[in-house]
Protein backbone atom coordinates (compact mmCIF):
# COMPACT_ATOMS: atom_id res chain seq x y z
CA UNK A 1 0.00 0.00 0.00
CA UNK A 2 1.24 3.42 -0.76
CA UNK A 3 0.63 6.59 0.73
CA UNK A 4 -1.48 8.53 -1.50
CA UNK A 5 -4.18 5.23 -1.09
CA UNK A 6 -4.79 4.80 2.37
CA UNK A 7 -6.18 7.65 4.15
CA UNK A 8 -4.69 8.94 7.38
CA UNK A 9 -6.66 8.58 10.81
CA UNK A 10 -5.24 11.37 11.86
CA UNK A 11 -3.77 14.29 9.52
CA UNK A 12 -2.36 17.80 10.76
CA UNK A 13 -1.76 20.58 9.30
CA UNK A 14 0.57 23.55 9.72
CA UNK A 15 0.09 23.12 13.47
CA UNK A 16 1.70 26.04 15.63
CA UNK A 17 1.63 26.84 18.90
CA UNK A 18 3.88 29.82 20.98
CA UNK A 19 4.67 30.53 24.55
CA UNK A 20 5.15 34.06 24.62
CA UNK A 21 8.18 35.05 22.30
CA UNK A 22 9.66 30.73 22.04
CA UNK A 23 8.20 29.62 19.15
CA UNK A 24 7.37 25.68 20.12
CA UNK A 25 5.71 24.60 17.04
CA UNK A 26 6.42 26.43 13.56
CA UNK A 27 3.86 25.00 11.13
CA UNK A 28 4.32 21.19 11.65
CA UNK A 29 2.67 18.18 9.44
CA UNK A 30 1.57 15.07 10.50
CA UNK A 31 0.06 12.16 9.35
CA UNK A 32 -0.79 8.90 11.37
CA UNK A 33 -2.04 5.70 8.88
CA UNK A 34 -3.89 2.67 10.30
CA UNK A 35 -2.49 -0.35 11.88
CA UNK A 36 1.32 1.87 12.02
CA UNK A 37 3.47 2.82 14.17
CA UNK A 38 4.90 6.16 14.11
CA UNK A 39 7.71 7.30 15.96
CA UNK A 40 8.70 10.97 16.49
CA UNK A 41 11.76 11.56 17.67
CA UNK A 42 14.37 15.01 18.15
CA UNK A 43 16.26 16.82 20.37
CA UNK A 44 15.29 18.35 23.31
CA UNK A 45 13.20 21.41 23.33
CA UNK A 46 12.52 20.06 19.32
CA UNK A 47 8.43 20.05 20.14
CA UNK A 48 8.19 16.59 20.41
CA UNK A 49 5.93 16.77 23.69
CA UNK A 50 4.54 20.52 22.47
CA UNK A 51 3.26 18.88 19.58
CA UNK A 52 1.84 15.31 20.98
CA UNK A 53 -0.19 17.71 23.51
CA UNK A 54 -1.39 19.55 20.33
CA UNK A 55 -2.90 16.36 18.88
CA UNK A 56 -4.53 15.45 22.38
CA UNK A 57 -6.16 18.23 23.45
CA UNK A 58 -3.58 18.66 26.58
CA UNK A 59 -2.64 22.36 24.55
CA UNK A 60 -4.62 24.17 22.63
CA UNK A 61 -2.56 25.07 19.21
CA UNK A 62 -2.16 28.83 18.07
CA UNK A 63 -2.78 27.74 14.52
CA UNK A 64 -3.00 25.12 11.95
CA UNK A 65 -5.85 22.09 11.46
CA UNK A 66 -6.56 18.47 12.72
CA UNK A 67 -8.37 15.88 10.88
CA UNK A 68 -9.57 12.70 12.21
CA UNK A 69 -10.77 10.08 9.54
CA UNK A 70 -11.13 13.60 7.20
CA UNK A 71 -13.56 15.23 9.46
CA UNK A 72 -11.86 18.40 11.10
CA UNK A 73 -11.86 18.40 14.63
CA UNK A 74 -10.61 20.91 17.34
CA UNK A 75 -9.51 20.12 20.83
CA UNK A 76 -10.03 22.29 24.09
CA UNK A 77 -9.10 19.82 26.51
CA UNK A 78 -8.04 16.10 26.95
CA UNK A 79 -11.65 15.21 27.69
CA UNK A 80 -12.63 15.89 23.73
CA UNK A 81 -9.49 13.85 22.47
CA UNK A 82 -10.29 10.76 24.74
CA UNK A 83 -14.44 11.45 23.65
CA UNK A 84 -13.30 10.60 19.59
CA UNK A 85 -10.94 7.70 21.09
CA UNK A 86 -7.41 9.18 21.20
CA UNK A 87 -5.61 8.11 24.33
CA UNK A 88 -2.43 9.48 25.43
CA UNK A 89 0.37 7.87 28.17
CA UNK A 90 2.11 11.15 29.19
CA UNK A 91 5.70 11.55 30.37
CA UNK A 92 4.16 12.91 34.17
CA UNK A 93 1.79 10.08 34.32
CA UNK A 94 -1.02 11.37 34.57
CA UNK A 95 -1.65 9.25 37.63
CA UNK A 96 -2.85 10.32 41.01
CA UNK A 97 -0.18 8.79 43.73
CA UNK A 98 -2.81 8.38 46.58
CA UNK A 99 -5.20 6.66 44.10
CA UNK A 100 -5.57 2.51 43.90
CA UNK A 101 -4.76 1.33 40.54
CA UNK A 102 -8.27 0.62 39.78
CA UNK A 103 -9.65 3.95 40.23
CA UNK A 104 -6.51 5.13 38.03
CA UNK A 105 -7.52 3.45 35.66
CA UNK A 106 -11.20 4.13 35.45
CA UNK A 107 -10.96 7.82 36.50
CA UNK A 108 -12.69 10.60 34.46
CA UNK A 109 -14.92 7.53 33.11
CA UNK A 110 -15.97 5.32 36.39
CA UNK A 111 -18.35 2.45 36.15
CA UNK A 112 -21.85 2.66 38.46
CA UNK A 113 -23.83 -0.46 39.80
CA UNK A 114 -26.12 -1.37 37.51
CA UNK A 115 -30.01 -0.73 38.57
CA UNK A 116 -30.94 2.20 41.13
CA UNK A 117 -28.03 1.97 43.51
CA UNK A 118 -26.06 3.11 40.15
CA UNK A 119 -28.62 5.31 38.89
CA UNK A 120 -30.32 6.84 42.07
CA UNK A 121 -27.33 6.46 45.05
CA UNK A 122 -24.48 6.84 42.10
CA UNK A 123 -22.79 3.34 43.88
CA UNK A 124 -19.44 2.70 41.86
CA UNK A 125 -18.87 -0.72 41.37
CA UNK A 126 -15.54 -1.32 42.53
CA UNK A 127 -15.66 -4.96 42.04
CA UNK A 128 -16.20 -4.58 38.03
CA UNK A 129 -13.57 -1.64 37.70
CA UNK A 130 -10.97 -3.75 39.67
CA UNK A 131 -11.54 -6.76 37.03
CA UNK A 132 -11.30 -4.81 33.74
CA UNK A 133 -8.15 -3.25 35.46
CA UNK A 134 -6.52 -6.51 36.19
CA UNK A 135 -7.61 -8.03 32.50
CA UNK A 136 -6.14 -4.90 30.82
CA UNK A 137 -3.08 -4.84 32.88
CA UNK A 138 -2.47 -8.74 32.39
CA UNK A 139 -3.39 -8.23 28.19
CA UNK A 140 -0.28 -6.48 28.35
CA UNK A 141 1.74 -9.21 30.14
CA UNK A 142 2.85 -7.44 33.21
CA UNK A 143 3.08 -10.06 35.77
CA UNK A 144 4.51 -8.27 38.90
CA UNK A 145 1.31 -6.11 39.54
CA UNK A 146 -1.15 -8.56 41.29
CA UNK A 147 -3.95 -6.35 43.39
CA UNK A 148 -5.90 -3.40 41.55
CA UNK A 149 -6.55 -1.94 44.75
CA UNK A 150 -3.01 -1.04 45.77
CA UNK A 151 -2.06 2.81 45.94
CA UNK A 152 -0.07 3.75 42.82
CA UNK A 153 2.04 5.62 45.29
CA UNK A 154 3.30 2.13 46.39
CA UNK A 155 4.52 0.82 43.11
CA UNK A 156 7.61 1.52 41.05
CA UNK A 157 7.73 4.13 38.32
CA UNK A 158 7.80 1.03 36.25
CA UNK A 159 4.64 -0.08 37.50
CA UNK A 160 3.11 3.05 37.41
CA UNK A 161 4.06 3.45 33.78
CA UNK A 162 3.05 -0.19 33.20
CA UNK A 163 -0.60 0.73 34.53
CA UNK A 164 -0.81 3.76 32.11
CA UNK A 165 -0.65 2.24 29.07
CA UNK A 166 -3.02 -0.48 30.14
CA UNK A 167 -5.11 2.29 30.42
CA UNK A 168 -4.55 3.59 27.13
CA UNK A 169 -4.48 0.73 25.37
CA UNK A 170 -7.87 -0.30 27.27
CA UNK A 171 -9.62 2.81 26.07
CA UNK A 172 -8.35 3.95 22.81
CA UNK A 173 -10.20 3.21 20.02
CA UNK A 174 -8.51 5.54 16.98
CA UNK A 175 -5.26 6.12 18.34
CA UNK A 176 -2.78 5.70 21.37
CA UNK A 177 -0.55 8.30 22.08
CA UNK A 178 2.72 7.56 24.14
CA UNK A 179 5.12 9.80 25.39
CA UNK A 180 8.40 8.33 26.58
CA UNK A 181 6.43 5.16 27.21
CA UNK A 182 10.18 3.25 28.38
CA UNK A 183 11.91 6.27 29.75
CA UNK A 184 11.83 5.01 33.08
CA UNK A 185 11.03 1.05 32.44
CA UNK A 186 14.13 -2.03 33.23
CA UNK A 187 15.08 -3.78 30.44
CA UNK A 188 12.42 -6.30 31.02
CA UNK A 189 9.38 -3.99 31.03
CA UNK A 190 10.50 -2.50 28.19
CA UNK A 191 9.95 -5.54 26.67
CA UNK A 192 6.73 -5.48 27.39
CA UNK A 193 5.40 -2.15 27.02
CA UNK A 194 7.22 -2.54 23.30
CA UNK A 195 5.08 -6.45 22.97
CA UNK A 196 1.84 -4.63 23.55
CA UNK A 197 2.27 -1.43 21.23
CA UNK A 198 2.81 -4.25 18.46
CA UNK A 199 -0.29 -6.08 19.74
CA UNK A 200 -2.18 -2.52 19.48
CA UNK A 201 -0.83 -2.20 15.93
CA UNK A 202 -1.63 -6.05 14.82
CA UNK A 203 -5.17 -5.16 16.46
CA UNK A 204 -4.79 -2.45 13.90
CA UNK A 205 -4.93 0.66 16.20
CA UNK A 206 -2.08 3.11 15.42
CA UNK A 207 0.07 4.44 17.88
CA UNK A 208 2.19 7.99 18.28
CA UNK A 209 5.31 6.86 20.36
CA UNK A 210 7.45 9.68 21.27
CA UNK A 211 10.97 8.22 22.24
CA UNK A 212 14.52 8.78 23.00
CA UNK A 213 15.79 5.71 22.90
CA UNK A 214 16.70 4.68 19.34
CA UNK A 215 17.58 1.31 19.27
CA UNK A 216 13.15 0.99 20.50
CA UNK A 217 12.76 3.09 17.73
CA UNK A 218 14.06 1.57 14.75
CA UNK A 219 13.24 -1.90 16.23
CA UNK A 220 9.22 -1.59 16.31
CA UNK A 221 8.40 2.06 14.19
CA UNK A 222 7.00 1.82 10.99
CA UNK A 223 7.81 5.99 9.61
CA UNK A 224 9.80 8.14 11.92
CA UNK A 225 9.01 11.94 12.26
CA UNK A 226 12.16 13.76 13.07
CA UNK A 227 11.08 17.00 14.97
CA UNK A 228 14.11 19.77 14.95
CA UNK A 229 13.47 23.30 16.49
CA UNK A 230 9.70 23.62 16.16
CA UNK A 231 9.34 21.72 12.59
CA UNK A 232 9.39 18.61 11.24
CA UNK A 233 12.96 17.91 9.46
CA UNK A 234 11.76 14.73 7.38
CA UNK A 235 9.76 11.39 7.69
CA UNK A 236 11.91 8.29 7.25
CA UNK A 237 11.88 4.59 8.09
CA UNK A 238 13.78 2.36 9.66
CA UNK A 239 14.74 0.85 6.49
CA UNK A 240 15.51 4.13 4.41
CA UNK A 241 17.83 5.43 6.97
CA UNK A 242 19.76 3.80 9.68
CA UNK A 243 19.92 5.12 13.31
CA UNK A 244 23.44 7.21 12.65
CA UNK A 245 21.16 9.03 9.96
CA UNK A 246 18.49 9.60 11.66
CA UNK A 247 20.44 11.26 14.65
CA UNK A 248 21.98 13.20 11.94
CA UNK A 249 19.32 14.84 10.54
CA UNK A 250 17.74 14.98 14.28
CA UNK A 251 20.79 16.88 15.73
CA UNK A 252 21.00 19.36 12.06
CA UNK A 253 24.34 17.40 11.23
CA UNK A 254 22.81 16.26 8.08
CA UNK A 255 19.48 17.41 6.26
CA UNK A 256 17.18 15.06 4.70
CA UNK B 1 15.28 2.31 37.52
CA UNK B 2 15.79 -1.41 37.50
CA UNK B 3 13.06 -4.20 36.39
CA UNK B 4 13.99 -6.44 40.15
CA UNK B 5 13.25 -3.00 41.88
CA UNK B 6 9.97 -2.52 40.03
CA UNK B 7 8.54 -6.27 40.83
CA UNK B 8 9.51 -6.37 44.79
CA UNK B 9 9.26 -2.61 45.84
CA UNK B 10 5.32 -2.21 46.91
CA UNK B 11 4.99 -5.71 48.64
CA UNK B 12 8.48 -6.20 50.53
CA UNK B 13 7.71 -3.38 52.67
CA UNK B 14 4.54 -4.08 54.24
CA UNK B 15 5.74 -7.69 54.05
CA UNK B 16 6.75 -9.45 57.57
CA UNK B 17 10.39 -8.55 56.86
CA UNK B 18 9.63 -4.64 57.62
CA UNK B 19 10.35 -3.04 61.06
CA UNK B 20 7.83 -2.37 63.19
CA UNK B 21 8.08 1.38 62.79
CA UNK B 22 7.75 0.88 58.48
CA UNK B 23 4.56 -1.34 59.50
CA UNK B 24 3.28 0.90 61.49
CA UNK B 25 3.68 3.54 59.03
CA UNK B 26 2.24 1.73 55.99
CA UNK B 27 -1.58 1.09 58.75
CA UNK B 28 -1.75 4.52 58.53
CA UNK B 29 -0.63 5.47 55.31
CA UNK B 30 -3.33 3.29 53.97
CA UNK B 31 -5.99 4.31 57.30
CA UNK B 32 -5.59 7.76 58.61
CA UNK B 33 -7.98 7.35 60.81
CA UNK B 34 -6.41 5.13 62.95
CA UNK B 35 -4.28 7.29 64.77
CA UNK B 36 -6.87 9.68 66.40
CA UNK B 37 -9.01 6.25 66.91
CA UNK B 38 -6.06 5.15 68.99
CA UNK B 39 -5.68 8.59 70.52
CA UNK B 40 -9.21 8.43 71.28
CA UNK B 41 -9.75 5.49 72.83
CA UNK B 42 -6.73 6.67 75.05
CA UNK B 43 -7.69 10.03 76.33
CA UNK B 44 -10.74 7.98 77.25
CA UNK B 45 -8.86 6.09 79.27
CA UNK B 46 -6.78 8.12 80.92
CA UNK B 47 -9.75 10.54 82.12
CA UNK B 48 -12.07 7.23 83.56
CA UNK B 49 -8.63 6.31 84.96
CA UNK B 50 -8.13 9.93 86.86
CA UNK B 51 -12.28 10.44 87.00
CA UNK B 52 -14.69 7.83 87.03
CA UNK B 53 -17.21 10.35 86.27
CA UNK B 54 -15.82 10.38 82.62
CA UNK B 55 -17.02 7.63 81.65
CA UNK B 56 -20.82 7.89 82.99
CA UNK B 57 -23.68 8.36 80.23
CA UNK B 58 -24.21 12.06 81.49
CA UNK B 59 -20.25 13.14 80.91
CA UNK B 60 -20.43 11.00 77.45
CA UNK B 61 -23.67 12.85 76.34
CA UNK B 62 -22.34 16.13 77.28
CA UNK B 63 -19.19 15.20 74.82
CA UNK B 64 -21.51 14.36 71.81
CA UNK B 65 -23.92 17.62 72.54
CA UNK B 66 -20.96 19.94 73.17
CA UNK B 67 -19.34 17.94 69.67
CA UNK B 68 -21.90 18.04 67.69
CA UNK B 69 -21.61 21.88 66.07
CA UNK B 70 -17.84 21.67 65.21
CA UNK B 71 -18.36 18.26 64.48
CA UNK B 72 -20.74 19.32 61.12
CA UNK B 73 -18.56 22.32 60.15
CA UNK B 74 -15.73 19.87 59.92
CA UNK B 75 -17.56 18.04 57.55
CA UNK B 76 -17.43 20.44 55.35
CA UNK B 77 -13.94 22.02 55.88
CA UNK B 78 -12.61 17.93 55.64
CA UNK B 79 -13.92 17.97 51.94
CA UNK B 80 -12.23 21.96 51.65
CA UNK B 81 -8.95 20.34 52.82
CA UNK B 82 -8.94 17.32 50.39
CA UNK B 83 -9.11 19.46 47.76
CA UNK B 84 -6.17 20.83 48.80
CA UNK B 85 -8.12 24.06 50.25
CA UNK B 86 -8.42 25.08 53.64
CA UNK B 87 -11.85 27.37 54.47
CA UNK B 88 -11.34 30.14 56.99
CA UNK B 89 -14.86 31.35 56.62
CA UNK B 90 -16.59 28.53 57.59
CA UNK B 91 -17.46 30.06 61.25
CA UNK B 92 -18.79 33.53 59.54
CA UNK B 93 -20.82 31.72 56.69
CA UNK B 94 -22.32 29.09 59.26
CA UNK B 95 -23.40 32.75 61.91
CA UNK B 96 -24.56 34.60 58.84
CA UNK B 97 -27.20 31.23 58.12
CA UNK B 98 -28.09 31.33 61.42
CA UNK B 99 -28.71 34.77 61.97
CA UNK B 100 -30.42 35.30 58.53
CA UNK B 101 -32.92 31.96 58.83
CA UNK B 102 -33.23 33.49 62.78
CA UNK B 103 -34.37 37.09 61.66
CA UNK B 104 -36.77 35.88 58.87
CA UNK B 105 -38.39 33.38 61.20
CA UNK B 106 -38.83 35.82 64.28
CA UNK B 107 -39.31 39.38 62.75
CA UNK B 108 -40.62 38.40 59.32
CA UNK B 109 -43.02 35.85 59.90
CA UNK B 110 -41.42 33.11 57.77
CA UNK B 111 -42.84 30.00 58.32
CA UNK B 112 -39.50 27.92 60.40
CA UNK B 113 -39.40 25.27 57.58
CA UNK B 114 -39.02 28.26 54.96
CA UNK B 115 -36.11 29.83 57.19
CA UNK B 116 -34.21 27.06 57.48
CA UNK B 117 -34.00 26.39 54.01
CA UNK B 118 -33.49 29.85 53.19
CA UNK B 119 -30.50 29.32 55.73
CA UNK B 120 -29.40 26.06 54.07
CA UNK B 121 -29.15 28.03 50.70
CA UNK B 122 -27.52 31.13 52.06
CA UNK B 123 -24.61 28.99 53.16
CA UNK B 124 -24.39 27.33 49.42
CA UNK B 125 -24.41 30.74 48.47
CA UNK B 126 -21.83 31.56 50.96
CA UNK B 127 -19.72 28.35 49.42
CA UNK B 128 -20.74 29.60 45.82
CA UNK B 129 -18.91 32.76 46.53
CA UNK B 130 -15.72 31.25 48.10
CA UNK B 131 -15.66 27.94 45.30
CA UNK B 132 -16.03 30.57 42.42
CA UNK B 133 -13.07 32.74 43.37
CA UNK B 134 -11.21 29.41 44.39
CA UNK B 135 -11.78 27.51 41.13
CA UNK B 136 -12.60 30.23 38.44
CA UNK B 137 -10.16 33.38 39.56
CA UNK B 138 -7.38 30.75 40.71
CA UNK B 139 -7.40 32.76 43.98
CA UNK B 140 -6.06 31.02 47.31
CA UNK B 141 -8.06 29.58 49.15
CA UNK B 142 -6.55 31.14 52.09
CA UNK B 143 -6.65 34.50 50.79
CA UNK B 144 -10.26 33.89 49.54
CA UNK B 145 -11.92 32.65 52.71
CA UNK B 146 -9.65 35.13 54.70
CA UNK B 147 -11.53 37.68 52.91
CA UNK B 148 -14.53 36.06 53.21
CA UNK B 149 -14.31 35.72 56.43
CA UNK B 150 -14.79 39.57 57.11
CA UNK B 151 -17.00 40.13 54.37
CA UNK B 152 -19.47 37.29 55.98
CA UNK B 153 -18.93 38.54 59.24
CA UNK B 154 -19.59 42.13 57.94
CA UNK B 155 -23.24 41.19 56.77
CA UNK B 156 -24.42 39.09 59.43
CA UNK B 157 -23.02 43.06 61.74
CA UNK B 158 -25.46 44.44 59.24
CA UNK B 159 -27.97 42.74 59.34
CA UNK B 160 -28.30 42.01 63.46
CA UNK B 161 -26.75 45.21 64.76
CA UNK B 162 -25.41 42.42 66.90
CA UNK B 163 -27.80 41.48 68.65
CA UNK B 164 -28.84 38.01 69.70
CA UNK B 165 -32.45 36.71 68.56
CA UNK B 166 -33.60 34.40 71.77
CA UNK B 167 -35.00 31.38 71.40
CA UNK B 168 -38.76 31.71 72.41
CA UNK B 169 -38.80 34.71 69.37
CA UNK B 170 -38.62 31.83 67.26
CA UNK B 171 -41.20 29.51 65.86
CA UNK B 172 -40.39 25.95 67.80
CA UNK B 173 -38.79 24.12 64.55
CA UNK B 174 -36.40 26.43 64.57
CA UNK B 175 -35.12 25.18 68.36
CA UNK B 176 -35.64 21.81 67.37
CA UNK B 177 -32.20 20.26 66.73
CA UNK B 178 -32.05 20.86 70.58
CA UNK B 179 -35.22 18.27 71.28
CA UNK B 180 -33.85 15.76 73.71
CA UNK B 181 -33.79 12.17 72.63
CA UNK B 182 -32.73 9.16 74.50
CA UNK B 183 -30.96 6.78 73.06
CA UNK B 184 -29.08 3.73 74.37
CA UNK B 185 -28.94 5.13 77.99
CA UNK B 186 -27.42 8.51 76.22
CA UNK B 187 -29.37 11.68 76.18
CA UNK B 188 -28.52 12.73 72.79
CA UNK B 189 -30.69 15.66 70.99
CA UNK B 190 -32.21 16.19 67.23
CA UNK B 191 -29.04 17.71 66.14
CA UNK B 192 -26.47 14.87 66.80
CA UNK B 193 -28.70 12.42 64.85
CA UNK B 194 -28.88 15.11 61.73
CA UNK B 195 -24.88 15.39 62.04
CA UNK B 196 -24.52 11.77 62.54
CA UNK B 197 -26.49 11.32 59.22
CA UNK B 198 -24.37 14.05 57.51
CA UNK B 199 -21.38 12.13 58.18
CA UNK B 200 -23.46 8.93 56.49
CA UNK B 201 -23.86 10.70 53.73
CA UNK B 202 -20.90 12.12 53.18
CA UNK B 203 -18.84 9.05 53.59
CA UNK B 204 -20.85 7.29 51.56
CA UNK B 205 -20.33 10.35 48.91
CA UNK B 206 -16.30 10.66 49.59
CA UNK B 207 -16.09 6.75 49.14
CA UNK B 208 -18.10 5.30 46.75
CA UNK B 209 -19.41 7.46 44.57
CA UNK B 210 -17.62 8.78 41.48
CA UNK B 211 -17.65 12.19 42.78
CA UNK B 212 -15.82 11.67 45.72
CA UNK B 213 -13.02 9.70 44.38
CA UNK B 214 -12.76 13.09 41.81
CA UNK B 215 -12.48 15.09 45.09
CA UNK B 216 -9.56 12.97 46.01
CA UNK B 217 -7.88 12.80 42.58
CA UNK B 218 -8.15 16.38 42.50
CA UNK B 219 -6.49 17.38 45.94
CA UNK B 220 -3.68 14.68 45.15
CA UNK B 221 -2.65 15.61 41.76
CA UNK B 222 -4.41 18.05 40.16
CA UNK B 223 -2.98 17.81 36.80
CA UNK B 224 -3.05 14.04 36.65
CA UNK B 225 -6.79 14.57 37.35
CA UNK B 226 -6.88 17.34 34.40
CA UNK B 227 -5.29 15.07 31.67
CA UNK B 228 -7.61 11.79 32.89
CA UNK B 229 -10.70 14.38 31.69
CA UNK B 230 -11.84 15.47 34.84
CA UNK B 231 -12.85 19.32 35.36
CA UNK B 232 -10.46 20.52 38.16
CA UNK B 233 -12.41 23.58 38.80
CA UNK B 234 -15.99 22.12 38.72
CA UNK B 235 -14.99 19.47 41.33
CA UNK B 236 -13.73 22.39 43.67
CA UNK B 237 -16.54 24.63 42.90
CA UNK B 238 -18.86 21.57 43.80
CA UNK B 239 -17.15 20.56 46.77
CA UNK B 240 -17.23 24.59 48.29
CA UNK B 241 -21.05 24.85 47.46
CA UNK B 242 -21.26 21.25 49.57
CA UNK B 243 -19.86 22.57 52.22
CA UNK B 244 -21.46 25.69 51.99
CA UNK B 245 -25.12 23.65 52.23
CA UNK B 246 -23.35 21.55 55.54
CA UNK B 247 -22.71 24.76 57.38
CA UNK B 248 -26.32 25.83 56.62
CA UNK B 249 -27.47 22.79 58.20
CA UNK B 250 -24.72 23.05 60.84
CA UNK B 251 -26.34 26.36 61.22
CA UNK B 252 -29.57 25.43 62.50
CA UNK B 253 -27.91 22.32 64.73
CA UNK B 254 -26.20 25.56 66.06
CA UNK B 255 -29.33 27.62 67.26
CA UNK B 256 -30.99 24.54 68.69
CA UNK B 257 -27.68 23.81 70.92
CA UNK B 258 -27.70 27.21 72.32
CA UNK B 259 -31.37 27.44 72.19
CA UNK B 260 -30.42 30.80 70.68
CA UNK B 261 -29.37 32.85 67.75
CA UNK B 262 -26.26 35.10 68.41
CA UNK B 263 -23.76 36.74 66.19
CA UNK B 264 -20.81 35.95 68.31
CA UNK B 265 -21.97 31.56 68.32
CA UNK B 266 -19.01 30.10 66.42
CA UNK B 267 -16.31 32.98 65.87
CA UNK B 268 -13.17 30.67 66.80
CA UNK B 269 -14.79 27.61 64.62
CA UNK B 270 -12.43 28.07 61.72
CA UNK B 271 -9.52 27.63 63.89
CA UNK B 272 -11.76 24.27 65.88
CA UNK B 273 -12.95 22.93 62.77
CA UNK B 274 -9.29 22.90 61.07
CA UNK B 275 -7.88 21.53 64.31
CA UNK B 276 -10.23 18.45 64.27
CA UNK B 277 -9.38 18.10 60.34
CA UNK B 278 -6.10 17.61 60.95
CA UNK B 279 -5.99 15.83 64.55
CA UNK B 280 -8.47 13.19 61.98
CA UNK B 281 -5.54 12.51 59.98
CA UNK B 282 -6.65 14.63 57.03
CA UNK B 283 -3.43 15.79 55.19
CA UNK B 284 -3.24 19.87 54.79
CA UNK B 285 -1.34 19.02 51.52
CA UNK B 286 -4.96 17.70 50.01
CA UNK B 287 -5.74 14.07 48.47
CA UNK B 288 -5.64 12.23 51.43
CA UNK B 289 -8.10 11.92 54.22
CA UNK B 290 -11.41 11.42 55.52
CA UNK B 291 -14.75 11.84 57.44
CA UNK B 292 -14.26 9.30 59.97
CA UNK B 293 -11.01 11.33 61.57
CA UNK B 294 -12.86 14.29 61.51
CA UNK B 295 -15.30 13.10 63.83
CA UNK B 296 -12.91 11.49 66.02
CA UNK B 297 -10.64 14.24 66.03
CA UNK B 298 -13.76 16.95 67.25
CA UNK B 299 -14.52 14.03 69.98
CA UNK B 300 -10.36 14.38 71.19
CA UNK B 301 -10.47 18.02 71.33
CA UNK B 302 -13.73 17.68 72.84
CA UNK B 303 -12.88 14.91 75.36
CA UNK B 304 -9.80 16.95 76.34
CA UNK B 305 -12.37 19.90 77.35
CA UNK B 306 -14.22 17.86 79.75
CA UNK B 307 -11.71 15.58 81.28
CA UNK B 308 -9.34 18.80 81.93
CA UNK B 309 -12.85 20.08 83.49
CA UNK B 310 -13.42 16.80 85.60
CA UNK B 311 -9.35 16.19 86.66
CA UNK B 312 -9.79 20.35 88.19
CA UNK B 313 -7.29 21.87 84.97
CA UNK B 314 -8.12 25.07 83.71
CA UNK B 315 -9.43 25.53 80.76
CA UNK B 316 -5.89 26.97 79.20
CA UNK B 317 -4.58 23.53 79.66
CA UNK B 318 -7.12 22.52 77.12
CA UNK B 319 -5.48 25.24 74.68
CA UNK B 320 -2.11 23.81 75.64
CA UNK B 321 -3.15 20.18 74.88
CA UNK B 322 -4.51 20.99 71.43
CA UNK B 323 -1.50 23.15 70.21
CA UNK B 324 0.70 20.12 70.74
CA UNK B 325 -1.77 17.88 69.62
CA UNK B 326 -2.54 19.87 66.15
CA UNK B 327 1.31 20.29 65.64
CA UNK B 328 2.11 16.53 66.43
CA UNK B 329 -0.82 16.09 63.93
CA UNK B 330 0.79 17.45 61.04
CA UNK B 331 4.74 16.15 61.98
CA UNK B 332 2.87 12.41 62.03
CA UNK B 333 1.34 13.24 58.19
CA UNK B 334 4.43 14.32 57.47
CA UNK B 335 6.23 11.04 58.41
CA UNK B 336 3.58 9.00 56.96
CA UNK B 337 3.65 10.85 53.49
CA UNK B 338 7.34 10.11 52.95
CA UNK B 339 5.85 6.29 51.98
CA UNK B 340 4.96 7.76 48.95
CA UNK B 341 9.02 8.28 47.67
Amino acid sequence: MTESTRRPVLSARGIRKTFGRVVGLDGVDLDVFPGEVLAIIGDNGAGKSTLIQCLTGALVPDGGTLELDGTPVSFRRPQDAKDVGIETVYQSLAMSPALDIATNMFLGREIRRPGPLGSVFRLLDTKAMREKSMAAVQQLGIRTIQNPGQRVETLSGGQRQAIAVARAAAFGSKLVVLDEPTAALGVRESGLVLDAIKALRDRGLPVILISHNMPHVWEIADRIHIQRLGRCAGVITSSSHDMTQGVAIMTGAATL
Amino acid sequence: MSATETSTKGPAATGRGASPALRAQHVLHEHPWVSPLVLLVLSIVVFTSLNPDFAQPRAISLLLQQTAVIAALGVGQTLIIITGGIDLSVGAAAILACMSSALLSSQHGVPAPAAILIGVLIGALCGLVNGALVSRINLPPFIVTLGTLSIFTAITLMLTGGSTVQGSKMPGAMTAAGTRVPLFGLDLNVGIIVVAVLYLAVGYALGFTAWGRRVFAVGDAPEAARLAGISVSRVRLSVYIVAGVIYGIAAWVLIGRAGAASPNGVVDANLASITAVVIGGTSLFGGRGGVIGTVLGALIVQSFAIGLTLVGLDDEYRVLAVGVLVIAAVAADQWIRKVRS
